[in-house]
């Protein structure tokens, strides 16, 4: 064949359709505000239940996780996805998904080759980057703190 | 003794007939452009299975017994199946085979399969292992969970991807009696490697094996493009077919208009949500069994060429970071036995 493979590469760059940001990006923007906005709407619930401020936090985390697993099992978190793209993957419901979603599909394999094993494949790496970072970040805290 | 043309190129001296075939689907292929020449449709993919590798062994097990069915035959009336899948260690195959006592040749060519099983039966047959069955099939669910994401994963697919046919063919051909199209011969191509690395880009991928493939046949056999009532390829995609244009035009070769793709036929681009088309060792075999066949049988049609791909990725080798590896293997069937053509 005459075309390098340098060639063909940049030609196949050329050549592939574009994702369109201009629908996808105020979609993304649209969704995710709408979860962050129930996110709000379910502290000041908890709040005005008289659940002090860092504690509704959490129930509201609980209850948006909770709800993104039902969501995840009804399939409808997927098809949700496919329109709402980071909108749906950025916030603690997509993390949710993360780990519902192969927990499911994965149930075939066993309680514990299947569901426990995999359902870290693809949240693992958040996981362990997200602690790893977190415990670098705490140990230049604590050597700050030892020098002022 | 079929006899080589060219360096990589053979003609049959007894054409294989192709006595019996068919194709199955699901949902989104019934609803596709063809969904009404499948021979049976599913809607459920699950197809009553506990799992969705049971649901693609019952699948591909239902396609071979409607083809020998169809051919007017018995299972213990065929020397051979050859079949391959998509999945691991091909198990889709051998599930689908475990339970009929036939001779199983396993094949792996990934969506290559259907052409390349037809190429290996051409020459089983006139050796004597004649008649033998060829089959293929793939699943949306078995592919993606093994490819890619699971299925109630969020994520978005990109507009290079393509879409995992949950479907199957198979063809019964060779031996005593029986009328249909015919196996003039074909070529049998070598991996071809450009250095694409996107896993969601195998049109792109497989893109070069397809133009080095038909390259290659039309040079053996001394033909053009215009002397075939139509170049199939599959499944290169609406991206694929379009590189594939851009290597073939390169080297001197018409193919435009003259050409289509078996992920472009499947399934309705617009309406159907499949991004660059459809893909699959399914997707070619079923628009094989579904659609051109049929032609061909109807005489709609009087000279194909059938170049499956394959990308013979796995996701090991995705997850380390090489490049796609792509085959094409293509065979000329003919409505009835003519040689004429071929110099």
């Amino acid at each position: 064949m005459s075309m390098t493979a340098p060639e063909y590469q940049a030609l196949a760059a050329r050549l592939a359709p574009k994702s369109k940001p201009w629908v996808n990006v105020p979609k993304a923007f649209f969704t995710g505000g709408c979860i962050c906005a129930i996110g709000q709407g379910l502290i000041l619930l908890y709040t005005g239940l008289g659940l002090p401020a860092d504690t509704a936090s959490g129930a509201c985390s609980m209850t948006l996780v909770a709800l993104s697993a039902l969501l995840t099992g009804l399939g409808v978190y997927d098809r949700l996805a496919r329109h709402a793209g980071a909108g749906t993957l950025v916030p603690i419901t997509g993390f949710a998904n993360a780990m519902v979603s192969p927990a499911l599909e994965f149930k075939n394999e066993g309680f514990i080759l299947g569901i426990a094993a995999k359902m870290f494949v693809i949240a693992g790496p958040v996981l362990v980057y997200g602690l790893t970072a977190s415990v670098v970040y705490g140990v230049l805290l604590c050597l700050g703190q030892l020098v002022v | 003794m079929a006899t080589p043309i060219g360096g990589r190129s053979y003609l049959f001296a007894r054409p294989p007939v192709l006595r019996g075939w068919a194709a199955v689907g699901s949902k989104r292929e019934g609803e596709g452009p063809l969904g009404g020449e499948f021979d049976a449709i599913e809607p459920d993919s699950t197809f009553g299975q506990k799992s969705w590798e049971r649901a693609e062994s019952f699948l591909h097990h239902k396609v071979l017994e409607l083809a020998v069915a169809k051919a007017g035959l018995s299972y213990a009336d065929l020397r051979a199946i050859l079949a391959g899948d998509l999945l691991d260690q091909c198990t889709g195959s051998t599930f689908a085979v475990r339970e009929l006592d036939v001779p199983y040749l396993g094949i792996y060519g990934a969506c290559s399969t259907m052409a390349e099983g037809l190429f290996l039966a051409g020459f089983l047959t006139e050796g004597g292992m004649a008649p033998v069955a060829v089959s293929t099939a793939s699943h949306f669910c078995t592919a993606e969970r093994q490819y890619r994401f699971p299925l109630e994963y969020g994520g978005q697919r990109t507009p290079t991807s393509q879409w995992t046919a949950t479907g199957g063919g198979a063809v019964v051909l060779g031996g005593e009696g029986g009328s249909g199209p015919v196996l003039l011969g074909g070529t049998a191509g070598a991996v071809e490697d450009l250095g694409i690395k996107d896993a969601a880009n195998m049109g792109a991928a497989m893109a070069p094996a397809a133009a080095a493939t038909l390259g290659r046949f039309f040079a053996d056999t001394g033909t053009v493009p215009a002397d075939y009532d139509l170049v199939v390829t599959g499944d290169l995609g609406a991206v694929g077919s379009e590189l594939l244009y851009a290597l073939t035009e390169r080297e001197g070769l018409q193919l435009r208009g003259h050409h289509t793709d078996c992920g472009l036929l499947l399934y309705d681009r617009e309406r159907q949500d499949v991004h660059a088309g459809g893909s699959g060792c399914g997707c070619c075999a079923s628009v094989l069994c579904a659609h051109l066949l049929p032609a061909l049988a109807a005489g709609e049609l009087r000279r194909i060429v059938f170049a499956a791909t394959g990308a013979l990725l796995s996701p090991t080798s995705s997850q380390q970071g090489e490049s796609i590896p792509g085959v094409c293997h293509a065979v000329c069937l003919a409505a009835g036995e003519e040689d004429s053509l071929w110099k």
